[in-house]
């Protein structure tokens, strides 16, 4: 339960940790919260040759609201996103799903853009990126990328980010007029894994539903807010056995598809009542 | 940039309850380790080595963070405060200490530590908590002894002292 030896590098800037990364490629790792990496070290199911602080960064400490999108720095806490005054208002969806991120010593430690590069199939903040439709910003010494959030997100603890690549910043497409937003989390205790994890989004004639913590990635459905409530609870029925949940110690296939069917419709009634 | 090298030893400091400290850590040793191991502060437990169980709580630039999920050569420079800060010099336990000895709110007392430096965090930023506030804020935190109602309590009451404290003064 303690992490394998490997080299540390405290950087000072951007241009460091690029170099770091262009040379080392997949032997090194970011570090900048390491409230999930950490973990993983200790466990020692990464051993990674070199760890690349990015923690310092300032520069890479920002919340930037503008032209219908909230960017997120890379070294941005989740508790400082947390209570950041914009939250409810800008991101109400992001606002109901943060208190469910682990607890609010790791929020404190915890960054956006990690929990996004970990990628666990559980996690909120990658379904809430989904969800929403957001994007992120990759950095390389070759080239700097934005990939949308289906991009992004190609599996479970995996994304499209290469070896050389840091996410420098996510973007979550800020709320809309008229649109509604909700968010539940079905887990046994506060804090632990998602069993099941849902997102809702309703406005301009849609309804969106995401859902965390059956597929190996968040998986997004939009139907047309016209649907009768029949074919409605058809779809979602639909939807749930895509997901391809499986039977673990926390819960059964089965009892996850009827959480989609039944809290799905509950997300999305509360995400129509919040956008009337 | 400072390259630490696997293998070889660093020197790491930082303030430790207001007074500087330094020592010597490897890259891959723990903040834990490092504050008990090289420090010699030993009232920081160790349980889950993960960030689970919220036994090696500390604060770091006065924030609530497991020691466990940190490295020591991440410390540098920091402001540290462990359980060993929370008693006056003379050794006067403070209001939250001595809410949890009226309450029994401690049986084995492993995971007291953690209990406390979260809710030294969490009480100076939310001075008037519900219960169930405070249930949420230490839900990070697991004690197997107490059924956790003798914690909450304590939280709770220390929480109204020093409310009147503050009003007080």
């Amino acid at each position: 339960m303690k992490p394998p030896p490997f080299d540390y590098a405290r950087c000072d800037s951007m241009d460091e940790a690029l170099s770091l990364l262009a040379e080392h490629g997949e032997e090194a790792r970011v570090i900048a919260g390491g409230q999930s990496l950490m973990a993983m070290l200790n466990m020692r199911l990464l051993r990674p040759s070199v760890l690349v602080d990015i923690a310092e960064l300032d520069e890479l400490n920002y919340i930037n609201d503008s032209s219908g999108w909230v960017e997120i720095g890379a070294t941005t806490t989740q508790a400082v996103l947390e209570s950041w005054p914009g939250l409810n208002s800008r991101l109400p969806l992001v606002a109901a799903a943060i208190p469910h991120i682990g607890h609010f010593q790791t929020r404190n430690r915890g960054t956006i853009c990690g929990s996004l590069c970990h990628a666990d199939p559980s996690s909120e903040l990658p379904l809430c990126l989904a969800a929403l439709g957001g994007e992120v910003v990759l950095r390389s010494r070759r080239r700097k990328r934005v990939l949308n959030a289906k991009e992004f997100q190609v599996g479970m603890l995996t994304t499209a980010k290469q070896d050389d690549e840091i996410m420098v910043a996510a973007r979550y497409p800020a709320a809309q007029r008229g649109f509604g937003y909700a968010f539940r989390e079905l887990s046994r205790r506060h804090g632990d894994f998602a069993i099941v994890a849902l997102a809702g989004v309703a406005g301009g004639g849609k309804i969106r539903l995401g859902v965390g913590g059956l597929a190996e990635a968040p998986m997004v459905r939009e139907w047309d807010d016209h649907l009768k409530d029949e074919d409605l609870a058809d779809a979602l029925n639909d939807f749930a056995w895509e997901l391809r949940g499986s039977d673990d110690i926390h819960a059964t296939a089965r009892y996850r598809r009827e959480m989609v069917r039944r809290l799905g419709k509950k997300v999305i009634d509360e995400a129509r009542r919040c956008a009337s | 940039m400072r390259l630490l090298k696997q293998g070889e030893r660093h020197r790491v400091r930082f303030t430790l309850n207001s007074e500087p400290v330094e020592g010597l850590a490897e890259p891959r040793m723990l903040l834990t380790d490092f504050i008990r191991h090289v420090i010699g502060a030993t009232g920081t437990h160790v349980g889950c080595e993960h960030g689970i169980c919220g036994a090696c709580t500390i604060r770091v630039d006065g924030k609530a963070v497991r020691s466990c999920l940190m490295l020591a050569v991440q410390a540098e420079g920091k402001r540290i405060e462990t359980i060993e800060g929370l008693a006056a010099k003379d050794g006067s336990l403070s209001t939250l200490q001595l809410a949890f000895h009226r309450n029994f709110a401690l049986q084995c007392g492993y995971c007291t530590p953690g209990f406390l430096m979260t809710l030294a965090e969490y009480l100076e930023k939310h001075p008037d908590p519900s219960e169930q506030e405070i249930r949420l804020a230490l839900s990070g935190n697991l004690c197997r002894c107490t059924g956790y109602a003798e914690i909450v309590d304590a939280a709770l009451e220390a929480a109204r002292e020093m409310r009147a404290q503050a009003a007080a003064e």
